[in-house]
């Protein structure tokens, strides 16, 4: 498996990240890299295993589906880049 | 008056604080001098000195009251992955410039209810994705070791960098980490200090900035073993708000520390004698192995078959929930917002303000997750690592149910090197730095680095003990028979 040009910028686009088009070829340089090195995992016998999903064999707790810690909005807000009448700003999202 | 202060060790300190010999406010005033005349470490990245003053005083009253708990007055610092209140914590990244918690991680309030003292906060890999500090929106830290005469900065290892530096360099008693992959043990084996992993669940994640959840243990990094065993005690315990964290009793893991540790069975595995291992290593795994031995301990052979596949494994499931876990950094709720230009929308706010705040091996780590999580490809990647993560617990689990009590291996496959050295090496040769710790990381199992030898540049280097799933107090006392067999008291000689 190789990651071409147009690969690399579709898994940009998915990250959302912006990757300038004239750093797509080493960033899809550095991902092969990296997934040969992933390809090794190919040459294991996984038949009949588990994926794993918990590393220590435990229940979730569960609890009341209840606000805990409500009725905070000033906290909630005070490190927002644009906060503006008790909401997150943003720019517009529906043309 | 007893002099150098920030030289004592947690459990020193602990007792002539009990006795009157000194007060936290002494302490204190010793470490904030000394991080003062640090900065060529670069280890500290946010001071809180109006923080500590405040903390050492309310701890001495305490003290004076009788009763106080060994952490009490004790001055620490603190990585910055950890969100302290009021307090900059950026995980080292620019994208989360300026953010300030408006609450507590659990660890760091273990830690303060226990009587602690925040110096401030250090330095570290950039959302702890590195191994040699180089990816700190902060700058390099550099290790306060040298190579004899040579003035060559060396790396102090990652990503909990910071921490190690400033505990080896006595700017600190000590300091948290965290680890995902070896950012505890193997910055602890290249500055000549202690760290542990502990078992996952046994410290609480909440509050501290996620990178691989299922991965991410938080831990202390010490002088001493003893002191991993005061303050490990300190910082762990169950807390409802992660639903991860055990519900089990944390014992006295400081009174485990017998040193005796005869008819102990250490498992020593084949897979982690590599191929151009350093025969340094190799002499300092022989040399511990001995060490255990004399002590009482019976040494097994043992094969841990899986070991190969580790980092691979690691290297899709890490970047696959660091994807998922930064998804989060999108210039809405806090940190970095990129400038926009006219017209530009959503979209284009998040990509531009991901671009500008992440940096480069962080960006690189999201894709790479991205990519193994995306259609067509999560089970031949997501899936498949699981499963082999499932065969590397095994492998484990398997020896344990023969009878090993620990496993002993390398910390690391070097000692530290210097900064910029690997710059022009793929990312996949800085990887292999956590070759003998990311299996503990992937099993869920406690591991711990202690520092054995010193090299023939004069570098210090570590051993690590694997022990079994919620047992750190026994792990503790068989690191603490190896750190009393290999009398390693070495100290970097002050150049900062």
């Amino acid at each position: 498996m190789s990651i071409d040009l147009e690969t690399a910028a579709k898994v940009a686009k998915l990250a959302r990240i912006r990757v300038d088009e004239d750093a797509l070829p080493a960033l899809a340089e550095e991902f092969n890299t990296i997934l040969g090195f992933i390809e090794q995992l190919g040459e294991v016998d996984v038949d009949g295993v588990e994926p794993m999903t918990s590393v220590t064999p435990q229940r979730l707790k569960r609890r009341e589906d209840v606000v805990t810690e409500g009725d905070q909005q000033d906290k909630i807000l005070s490190n927002a880049p644009d906060a503006r009448e008790g909401f997150f700003a943003v720019p517009k999202v529906v043309e | 008056m007893m002099t150098d202060l920030n030289r004592l060790t947690i459990s020193d300190a602990r007792d002539a604080l009990r006795k009157g010999d000194v007060t936290s406010v002494e302490l204190t005033e010793a470490c904030l001098s000394a991080v003062e005349g640090a900065g060529a470490l670069n280890a500290f990245v946010h001071d809180t000195p109006d923080l500590a003053r405040a903390q050492a005083q309310a701890a001495d009253a305490r003290i004076a009251q009788g009763d106080a708990p060994a952490m009490c007055g004790i001055p620490l610092g603190i990585k910055d992955l950890f969100c302290t209140r009021g307090v900059p914590s950026q995980a080292a990244s620019r994208i989360l410039d300026g953010f300030k918690p408006e609450y507590e991680s659990t660890v760091t309030q273990n830690l303060f209810d226990a009587g602690a003292v925040m110096l401030g906060k250090l330095n570290m890999d950039e959302f702890a994705m590195g191994s040699s500090n180089e990816t700190s929106c902060y700058g390099n830290v550099v290790n306060p070791w040298r190579r004899g005469n040579d003035e060559a900065a060396l790396t102090p290892g990652g990503s909990s960098g910071g921490s190690a530096s400033a505990v080896a360099a006595d700017l600190c008693l000590a300091a948290t980490g965290t680890d995902t992959g070896g950012s505890i043990r193997q910055p602890a084996a290249f500055t000549g200090i202690t760290g542990i992993k502990p078992t996952y669940g046994r410290c609480s994640r909440w509050g501290i900035v996620a990178f691989a959840s299922s991965l991410d243990q938080a831990g202390p990094m010490t002088k001493t073993v003893r002191d991993s065993a005061i303050m490990l005690g300190a910082m762990c315990g169950h807390d409802p708000k992660d639903s991860t964290s055990a519900d089990i009793p944390v014992p006295d893991f400081e009174a485990m520390l017998t040193g005796d540790i005869k008819g102990k069975v250490i498992g020593i595995p084949k897979e982690y004698r590599m191929d151009g291992m350093p025969d340094e290593i190799e002499k300092l795994w022989a040399d511990g192995t001995a060490m255990l031995r004399d002590a009482g301990a019976e040494i097994r052979d043992i094969s841990l078959p899986h070991t190969k596949y580790a980092l691979p494994a690691y290297y899709v499931i890490a970047p696959a929930e660091a994807s998922s876990n930064l998804a989060r950094y999108d210039g809405v709720r806090y940190g970095h917002r990129a400038k926009l230009a006219q017209g530009d929308g959503i979209t284009e706010m998040y990509e531009k303000t991901r671009a500008e705040g992440l940096g480069h091996e962080v960006q690189r780590r999201v894709m790479v997750g991205t990519y193994v999580l995306s259609a067509g490809f999560y089970d031949a990647y997501y899936n498949r690592a699981r499963k082999v993560r499932t065969l590397i617990k095994r492998d484990f689990e398997e020896v344990f149910a023969a009878g090993i009590d620990a496993i002993l291996t390398p910390a690391t496959p070097s000692a530290a090197f210097g900064l910029g050295e690997m710059t022009d090496a793929d990312p996949v040769q800085m990887y292999l730095n956590d070759v003998f710790t990311v299996t503990v990381n992937l099993a869920g199992l406690p591991g711990i680095a202690v520092p054995a030898g010193i090299d023939r540049q004069g570098l210090p280097l570590g051993l690590q003990l694997i022990g079994r799933p919620w047992d750190e107090g026994d792990l503790l006392n068989t690191a603490y028979a190896l750190e009393q067999a290999a009398g390693f008291v070495a100290k970097p000689a002050k150049w900062w």
